[in-house]
């Protein structure tokens, strides 16, 4: 049997994506350190502020330039992106700065959290042991994604690698702090999942009035403290500067 | 002079929509906007204001409106029957609405969805840097009868000037370009999907419109399930869990975890959004060369379409009360002498 070696897989890799932008991905799959590099990427590019860059966004693991390729060179930017790009060494990057750790507030189990008892018996321990390792996680703000200012949340510790349900919850509420492979979302809005609700918070990661409408930022750190149901309502999360 | 535009009745999908928003991907904000961006150049082009200005978008159906102030009105789009006051008017044209007329849209005669655009463009209170109303990020929320929509300024009088428009509800053939996943689909699964006709499916909104390809099996990738999430953009071809494709259009979500078999090219897209139910599919695989070279032909006839508006000649057949006009007036005999008053 001969043993398959894929030595195209270097990262980071650059592609058009369509006709709308180049993107740089940072591995095919979900770690730390391709999620730190995208967000540091992203930073770094934002200071580059190339004029041809209508936009930059990160992801889970990469990172996005909108640029129309039918004005600008394609050929000339991914020269100028790859040489950009091979002047660092993305395995060994730090997160940029600024960054805000939040403490959200957030009740569990109950009517706010009514798959924690499942999610408990998933990850082979206690409800209170689960609450524990949600809440003294600081999790990091790994990209916003699905609806407007919408977090994905990462790392939880290793047992809480649980797979998605195989059904869909027809809806939980805007609030609704779910969990699954090791991470958790917080739904902006009212949303049909295939993750499972352990805890619900008053905190909207959407804001459309506010001066601040998506307060969350990839790379911002977010801790859940554990409040009584009686205290939902109270909107008592606090923002510092990490 | 501003105003308001009363709206008296809606179909069940009337919103405003605008070029949408740019610059907060990273924050889950897809670019949303009108689904037929070139209707809203259309409009553009014949009111001679800016593509930016925010017009009604209507899915199907239309509705039945009422200005404060006289208004310049455009209609681009899927082509729909509308009237001013019991009065026919012509599609991809602009028309004067004076104030305290009702001008009435109905049913879609084609296509999916139509536009009216006003001088001076909707001026309701732009939220996240636009006034689309975008559904499924719950941003804004659909027109509805009672709703007193405000009209910005408008800096110009020019009405009765058409414009001639390709029809674009027919579906047809669609460039595609590779994208960075449509390597997980082996090369069988590749020529096949290229090789395919499809139907526009019943299953299409904003967010996207599922393709049908009938007896075919699926068109799965190796290793679907486990993708990291990356960005989406309108145009990628998703192919869901049971090898289903959809094309994503302006309300897509900003990541997908399911991969994308290739990407309709930006200029092919609005005749994607406006395909009629069942319309034929095919979509054709391109170099990014002969892309580039065709979304660079669409980009500058969209900058050249105010050079081609025309001004309306009305055709007599579009006259309902033709009778009615006094067609001799002014008429006077070679022969006869005239008569001494």
């Amino acid at each position: 049997m001969k043993l398959q070696v894929n030595a195209s897989q270097t990262w980071p890799q650059i592609s058009p994506v369509g006709l709308s932008g180049l993107l740089v991905r940072f591995g095919d799959k979900l770690d730390p350190v391709a999620n730190t590099a995208a967000i540091a990427c992203r930073a770094g590019l934002e200071a580059e502020n190339w004029p041809e860059v209508a936009e930059t966004a990160s992801a889970l693991a990469s990172v996005i330039l909108r640029i129309d390729l039918a004005v600008h060179d394609e050929a000339a930017l991914m020269r100028r992106l790859a040489s950009w790009l091979a002047a660092r060494n993305w395995t060994d990057v730090a997160l940029p700065e600024g960054r805000k750790l939040w403490s959200i507030p957030a009740v569990f189990g109950g009517v706010y959290g009514p798959q924690l008892a499942e999610v408990a018996g998933l990850g082979g321990v206690s409800e209170a042991q689960t609450i524990e390792d949600v809440s003294e996680t600081r999790l990091r703000v790994l990209a916003l994604g699905f609806a407007p200012g919408q977090p994905y949340l990462g790392f939880l510790p290793e047992r809480w690698d649980i797979p998605r349900q195989t059904g869909v919850t027809g809806q939980v509420p805007g609030g609704a702090i779910v969990l699954a492979v090791r991470q958790i979302v917080l739904f902006a809005g009212a949303s049909p999942t295939g993750w499972r609700q352990i805890a619900q918070t008053s905190f909207q990661c959407c804001q459309p009035g506010s001066a601040e409408p998506l307060p969350l930022r990839p790379g911002d750190e977010v801790r859940f403290v554990p409040i009584a149901e009686e205290d939902f309502e109270k909107p008592v999360w606090s923002e510092a500067i990490l | 002079m501003t105003g308001v535009l009363d709206v008296l009745k809606t179909g069940p999908s009337v919103t405003v929509q605008d070029m949408g928003r740019i610059g907060q991907l990273g924050q889950g904000v897809g670019q949303g906007g009108a689904a037929d961006k070139l209707a809203l150049a259309e409009g553009a082009a014949l009111l001679g204001q800016d593509i930016g200005c925010a017009c009604l978008e209507m899915a199907a159906l239309g509705g039945t409106f009422r200005a404060t102030r006289d208004l310049r009105i455009a209609l681009t789009g899927a082509p729909m029957s509308v009237e001013r006051e019991g009065e026919t008017l012509r599609w991809n044209a602009a028309h004067l609405l004076k104030a305290g007329q009702v001008l009435s849209i109905g049913s879609v005669r084609s296509g999916v969805y139509g536009y009216l655009h006003v001088g001076g463009g909707l001026a309701n209170a732009p939220v996240l840097g636009s006034r689309s109303a975008h559904l499924l990020a719950g941003l804004g929320r659909m027109v509805q009868p009672g709703d007193q929509l405000p009209l910005g300024t408008d800096p110009s009088a020019r009405v009765g000037v058409t414009l001639e428009v390709a029809d674009r509800t027919k579906g047809g053939n669609f460039r595609v370009v590779e994208t960075p996943q449509t390597i997980l689909f082996d090369p069988d699964t590749r020529q096949r999907f290229f090789a395919t006709s499809f139907k526009r499916d019943a299953r299409a909104n904003r967010m996207g419109v599922r393709v049908d390809c009938g007896e075919a099996a699926g068109f799965s990738a190796s290793g679907q399930l486990s993708l990291v999430s990356d960005f989406a953009l309108p145009g990628d071809i998703q192919m869901t869990g049971n090898g289903d494709p959809a094309v994503l259009l302006v309300e897509a979500q900003t990541t997908a975890g399911y991969p994308r078999i290739g990407t309709v090219i930006p200029c092919d897209l609005p005749r994607i959004a406006q395909a009629n139910l069942s319309a034929p599919i095919i979509f054709e695989l391109v170099d990014r060369e002969t892309a580039l070279g065709l979304q660079r032909k669409a980009d500058a006839e969209m900058a050249a379409l105010a050079s081609r508006v025309v001004p309306l000649v009305r055709d007599p057949r579009d006259i309902p009360d033709l009778l009615s006009y006094q067609l001799i007036d002014g008429v006077i005999s070679a022969h006869k002498e005239p008569e001494a008053p």
